[in-house]
């Protein structure tokens, strides 16, 4: 079995997986789904511990069989995920068809610690658009480990929002991969609420000209969380935009990080590229480590990143209050205000709506 | 009614205000002038409760409440509104939420019920419309990009809006134009009646040509020195505060 990444890859040199390392997990065991699994008035898949729950799903006409998994790259975490994955969603959206929108709510719930590595596909054809609404949920020691595969054909368009609120002992570890097609469209963000040790890596290739990805995230952590967003944008064709802004709010002992590289070859002239990191620290105790890289080997590109670390600005807070705001309510109002930029790709309303409600809750729970 | 009496109040080890005595009777707007470092906008900001200043003796009740005992969240219930020298920006955040989260907020606090958002926006408008402002001034993040003029505005629409019984304007004439401040100046007239009481701070004596006070009073090195009528005010405009301060 591949071994676990150390601190000595440059790649996880912010995030330490010892805790993670020193569990031993089993195979996940097939368990009942709750009865109060979020529904948005969508269609919807279920999965409980890795395993799909056709009782509870509603699947949509895009929903393929699950198939063997070959992994072709050398990262560490999608390469065990291949060794175990068992099951996941496939889901291919023929041409110019639009799909709707699609809730995926992955649930679980363990006695003893588990390993769930899921490995879901998504292909759009040309002109194809979907909305993925994905929400990530659980109790007890669990290691969620999912690998997304994603194939954006020309002109189609994809949005991925992903809500992981996953158990307090938990560790979410999500890959996602995403080759974006000419004219392609992809419009993703995480928000990165629950679990104890987090990280969504993102790899998106733009091949074809006028491709474009937006990665935004925001990260709420507390406690001794860890939350991690790395990011690597490969930039090969020319008049390819990628947006990213990533928002992270730490509190308590939590810890952030973000890593986020922008390749861009020597063919992607014209290249609009932008990245902006954001941490709010509430607590003295709370830290954050960025790490942008950019490679250009292009000459005709626009490439910006920028990154600042701050606190609530205590005349932001005076000015709430001498209008009559509590201070609580004048705190989560910043707060919400500092996200909102985050929140843009987010234009789905059941999407916007189910964000919006989990940021209040992270907010009211503190 | 706002009584003032004795109050003294320090930044750090600096003492700034040296026993202030002043009362506003509800129906009456007082002007306080004075020299640069005479404590005009600490009294404003230690009768609105923000922090770092330490008040360090005297009383100050507004109603018969004693409202240096009050969060400023509080003070702002219990109807004191401070218009701010320099309105502080909130990227991010609606002009509309803002103003409706804190009148909201405001009703709640006095038991009165909340609007909705429908509710908010005709009465809004209203007032938008009373006081010659631009509509898009309700849909702009709160202050973000706003010229010096469109800022005091602004404060002069949440002060219409969350309709308090004693503002306090802390130099809300500086940097303002003329016809600002003409609006400024409507704005608060507008809000004038027997229950409305005002602190009107200023350095100079144009804005009291359109907000006519009651009384004129004179703030220097930390304590009233002179009080008078309107006419004080101009007099001050010709001779200037020199030789006020041995008073």
């Amino acid at each position: 079995m591949t071994a676990l990444p150390t601190r000595k890859l440059e790649a996880w040199r912010y995030t330490d997986l010892k805790a993670l390392a020193a569990i031993s997990f089993s195979d996940p065991a097939p368990a009942p789904a709750p009865a109060n699994l979020p529904d948005l008035g969508l269609p919807r898949l279920v999965f409980v511990n890795g395993a799909y729950d056709s009782a509870r799903s509603t699947p949509p006409e895009c929903l393929r069989p699950f198939a063997a998994v070959a992994e072709g790259s050398d990262l560490p975490l999608a390469l065990i995920n291949a060794a175990h994955a068992r099951d996941g969603y496939t889901l291919a959206v023929p041409d110019h068809f639009d799909a709707g929108a699609l809730l995926i709510v992955s649930h679980a719930e363990t006695e003893a610690p588990q390993a769930i590595h899921p490995r879901h596909r998504v292909t759009l054809g040309a002109g194809a658009r979907l909305t993925i609404i994905e929400i990530a949920i659980g109790q007890g020691v669990y290691w969620h480990n999912p690998v997304t595969d994603i194939s954006l054909d020309e002109n189609a368009t994809l949005a991925h929002y992903r809500l992981q609120d996953e158990g307090a002992d938990s560790f979410h570890l999500a890959t996602i991969r995403a080759n974006i097609a000419a004219g392609a469209a992809y419009q993703a963000f995480t928000a990165a609420i629950g679990a104890k040790l987090s990280r969504a890596e993102i790899h998106v290739t733009l091949t074809g000209p006028n491709a474009s990805a937006h990665l935004n995230a925001a990260q709420l952590l507390g406690g001794h969380q860890l939350g991690d967003v790395s990011t690597v944008v490969s930039h090969l064709a020319p008049h390819c935009a990628s947006r990213q802004t990533v928002k992270s709010v730490l509190t308590d002992h939590a810890r952030g990080v973000f890593q986020g590289r922008i390749e861009v070859d020597r063919l992607a002239q014209k290249t609009d590229g932008y990245q902006m990191n954001q941490a709010l620290l509430l607590s003295p105790f709370a830290e954050m480590d960025i790490k942008p890289e950019l490679q250009i080997f292009a000459d005709d590109v626009k490439c910006s990143h920028g990154a600042t670390i701050g606190a609530l600005d205590p005349e932001q807070i005076f000015y709430l209050r001498s209008r009559g705001i509590p201070e609580d309510a004048a705190r989560a109002l910043l707060i919400r205000a500092f996200l909102t930029e985050a929140l843009a790709p987010v234009t789905h309303e059941a999407a916007a709506a189910l964000f919006e409600a989990a940021i209040e809750a992270w907010w009211t729970r503190r | 009614m706002l009584v003032i009496k004795n109050l003294s109040a320090r930044i750090g080890e600096k003492e700034i205000l040296r026993g202030v005595d002043l009362t506003v009777p509800d129906g009456e707007i007082h002007a306080i002038m004075g020299p640069n470092g005479a404590g005009k906008s600490t009294l404003s900001y230690v009768l609105s409760g923000r922090d770092g200043y330490q008040v360090t003796g005297g009383t100050a009740t507004y109603n018969g409440a004693d409202i240096l005992a009050l969060a400023p969240e509080e003070r702002a219930a219990a109807g004191i509104f401070l218009a701010f020298q320099y309105p502080v920006e909130l990227p991010g955040v609606g002009n509309a939420n803002f103003i409706r989260t804190a009148l909201n907020a405001v009703r709640r606090a006095r038991g009165e019920p909340e609007l909705d958002a429908v509710a908010f926006l005709k009465l809004a408008r209203a007032a938008i419309k009373n006081l010659s402002m631009p509509d898009d001034m309700l849909k702009r993040n709160v202050n973000v990009g706003f010229s010096g003029g469109e800022k005091k505005r602004n404060e002069v629409l949440q002060m219409a809006l969350l309709n308090p019984g004693l503002a306090i304007l802390d130099e809300t004439d500086s940097g303002l134009d003329i016809d600002a401040l003409k609006i400024v100046a409507e704005g608060v007239n507008a809000l004038r009646s027997e229950k409305f009481s005002a602190l009107v701070i200023t350095h100079y004596q144009r804005l009291l040509d359109h907000i006519v006070p009651d009384r004129v009073h004179v703030l220097a090195a930390g304590r009233i020195v002179r009080s008078g009528g309107p006419e004080l005010a101009l007099e001050l405009e010709a001779h200037g505060y020199a030789g006020l301060e041995a008073a």
